[in-house]
């Protein structure tokens, strides 16, 4: 459903991506993994289309309507309606917002881009009561506003939880477990775990092979220096875990 | 870009208009009160404010700059120009009524507003109130201050001048000399007013300065809520807006004074705009009274305004309500002043200032405790959003306070809308704009929610669309 090629990407005139190619298929689970400053994060914020980054070269497909459509023409609005969910690294605070209305407003954009009728208020926090059992937030959450006064743990549990909202066909998962305790962690693992699924497939962006004892992936690839310079099976991380990226470099 | 579609307001009306010649002096002063027929002390009141006004200087304390205001450049009285005299509201000329419906405030009796009486003041004068039947049969008064002298001279006597005397300031002295026309309001012992009172303000003779007066006065027991909005024309030349607001609360009255303001701004290089300069002020003079101002600034080249409260009677409240929004050069200067004089008195000041463009904003605030006030309290805060790297904000509060067991809390934040809070707003599927309302009505949400429901669905609308253009 993804397939990047050649892909080469810029901020502030300082290149980033440097001619990096991947493809993920529906099901599958890739980690990326990789030395500090090597375009882990800037991967994720490009397909997500922020708008600090410019590509400069290459394409990035993704699959809209059962055909390979250029990903990178649309807004990061309409990416995210079309199923792709970034997971922040630091998720970002929005004072005077409830995590309810901004929950329920995502939804019923996505629901509206599709076409279906928005769902009733009612409705929708039974809906989201479910939801919330997956990431173990208790009720009083909804009505804080985003990510004002949350610890680290809860916010990345906030991060799960709206993709638990709005089931994204593509998954990127940035740094998710940077700053969790282990009970965090597991949780945050667990709700992920629930989510995946033959239909969708997830991108975990990590420094460290903890999380993937608890998030199996299918592909690990090694990341440095803007390019993808090594892939393999879960196994890889174990041995990155022990020998560190040098032998790679 | 054109700019209509930033302010659909800044059209024109052509219509024959009477106006005075350029130009201050004595006999200018004179005309206005001959041609509204005023009794002989509302001439003194004037020419003794003119008196004044001509001793004092211009203040320049205020956190705005512009080039000097030439007063004898300015025409003090224009009107549009009556053939006879009107018996109802279908008498009133077409272009008015075109004008009006333009600005969304039908004036026909068919199409009027339900729920709200308005009165609306084009230039110097009142053409029209609406709602008088509703109103009479409870005793409330709401007609133009114009109509009150010659209608009920002894209630405007006794209280025009009580709150904001014209020695006050500069511009108090200068509005004391040739005010034109505002509202004025009267609720009686026991009413609660039965539908909101509303007036409209509308700026469009050239080079013609606005001298609104307004007066509301709640008698023992009685509540109000009134609504104030404000457009004029797009022109080049600023054109200048300078208001005396006073409120009088009696024992157990409430209150509620509300304003959207939207004058022209200016042009996107700062040429042309309303100055906007005004004194509005309330005392609470009852045990258990109550006064609270909010506005929506969002208008006028410069606003240099301090809605006010005086904490007279025991245990009387007083509060201010503000979100300013400036953009492009617009430069505003805005807060309030809460005095405590009786015993547990309380104030609360909420202000949400928002600078986007080339634009300044700044809260001025006074917090003042006299040695009479056992058991004052009062609470602030003072949050400044700021949208781009070219706008500035700024915060003046000043705490005065000579009594021991005074209570006061501070709180202040400057934050900056970011293309980071914007984007993560995104990738949740909200489009741009929507992310934009939804951080700014975060922002400013305490406000908002003091206003009447459709005037505070109007001014999220307002706000949203004049940030449109800032945000990237």
């Amino acid at each position: 459903m993804l397939d990047i090629r050649n892909l080469h990407a810029k901020i502030e005139g300082k290149e980033i991506l440097k001619g990096l190619s991947l493809k993920v298929n529906a099901g599958e689970v890739h980690a990326i993994m990789g030395p500090n400053g090597s375009g882990k994060s800037t991967l994720s914020k490009v397909l997500a289309g922020h708008p600090a980054y410019e590509v400069t070269s290459g394409e990035v497909k993704y699959e809209i309507n059962f055909t390979m459509q250029n990903l990178l023409e649309f807004a990061p609005d309409v990416r995210a309606k079309e199923g792709i969910f970034l997971a922040f690294q630091y998720p970002v605070e929005v004072p005077g917002v409830t995590n309810f209305s901004f929950l329920q407003t995502a939804f019923n954009s996505v629901l509206q881009h599709q076409g279906s009728e928005p769902m009733s208020e009612g409705e929708f926090r039974e809906f989201l009561y479910q939801k919330m059992k997956l990431v173990q937030m208790k009720p009083e959450y909804l009505d804080r506003a985003v990510n004002v006064g949350f610890s680290g743990g809860e916010k990345k549990r906030n991060e799960i939880l709206q993709m638990a909202v709005l089931s994204p066909r593509l998954a990127l998962l940035d740094e998710t477990d940077s700053g969790l305790d282990i009970d965090a962690l597991r949780i945050v693992a667990e709700g992920v775990n629930q989510l995946r699924s033959k239909q969708n497939a997830m991108v975990l962006v990590t420094h460290y092979q903890r999380l993937l004892e608890y998030i199996k992936p299918d592909f690990v690839h090694v990341l440095a220096n803007g390019k993808i310079i090594q892939t393999g099976d879960a196994s890889l991380a174990l041995e990155l875990d022990k020998k560190g990226y040098d032998w790679l470099l | 870009m054109s700019e209509s579609y930033e302010y659909k307001y800044g059209f024109t009306t052509d219509i024959e208009t009477e106006a005075f010649p350029k130009g201050l002096s004595e006999d200018i002063v004179r005309m206005i009160s001959l041609k509204k027929n005023e009794p002989e002390w509302m001439l003194d009141y004037r020419l003794k404010s003119y008196r004044h006004w001509l001793t004092l200087t211009e203040p320049t304390w205020a956190h705005v700059s512009y080039p000097k205001i030439d007063f004898q450049a300015l025409t003090y009285y224009a009107a549009p120009k009556e053939k006879k005299e009107k018996t109802s509201m279908d008498e009133i000329d077409p272009e008015l009524v075109k004008t009006f419906e333009r600005l969304g405030i039908p004036l026909s009796e068919q199409k009027r507003i339900s729920g709200v009486a308005v009165d609306v003041v084009f230039d110097s004068v009142s053409i029209a109130t609406t709602h008088h039947q509703e109103l009479d049969e409870v005793g409330v008064i709401f007609c133009s201050i114009s109509e009150a002298l010659t209608k009920h001279p002894d209630l405007v006597k006794k209280h025009l001048g009580t709150v904001i005397p014209p020695s006050d300031n500069y511009y108090a002295a200068l509005n004391g000399a040739v005010f034109s026309d505002g509202s004025f309001v009267y609720i009686p012992k026991g009413v609660r007013c039965p539908i909101d009172l509303s007036t409209y303000f509308r700026i469009n003779a050239k080079e013609t300065g606005q001298f609104e007066r307004t007066l509301i006065i709640a008698e023992e027991d009685s509540f109000v809520n009134y609504l104030e909005g404000c457009t004029a024309p797009q022109r080049d030349e600023n054109q200048l807006h300078a208001a005396v607001v006073e409120l009088i609360a009696m024992e157990n009255a409430e209150i509620k004074y509300s304003t959207v303001q939207n004058w022209y701004t200016g042009d996107k290089n700062g040429v042309g705009g309303i100055y906007n300069f005004v004194t509005k002020r309330g005392i609470c003079k009852g045990k258990h009274s109550k006064i609270s101002w909010t506005q929506v600034e969002s208008g006028s080249a410069i606003t240099w305004k301090y809605p006010s409260v005086i904490l007279l009677g025991d245990y009387s409240e007083g509060a201010f309500y503000s979100v300013a929004l400036t953009h492009d050069h617009m430069q505003a200067d805005t807060g309030t002043k809460m005095i405590h004089i009786g015993k547990n008195t309380k104030s609360t000041i909420i202000s949400k200032g928002i600078s986007a463009g080339h634009s300044s904003n700044a809260y001025r605030g006074q917090v003042k405790i006299m040695a009479s006030a056992e058991n004052a309290r009062n609470y602030s805060q003072c949050d400044s959003m700021l949208v781009g790297d070219k706008s500035s904000a700024h915060t003046f509060p000043y705490i005065e306070v000579k009594n021991k067991s005074a209570t006061l809390e501070h709180e202040a934040t400057t934050s900056r809308i970011s293309e980071d809070q914007i984007f993560y707003l995104q990738s949740r599927g909200l489009n741009s704009e929507k992310a934009i309302s939804m951080l700014v009505n975060g922002f400013c949400k305490e406000v908002f929610k003091q206003l009447p429901l459709e005037f505070s669905v109007e001014a999220v609308k307002l706000i949203e669309m004049k940030l449109e253009n800032s945000v990237g």
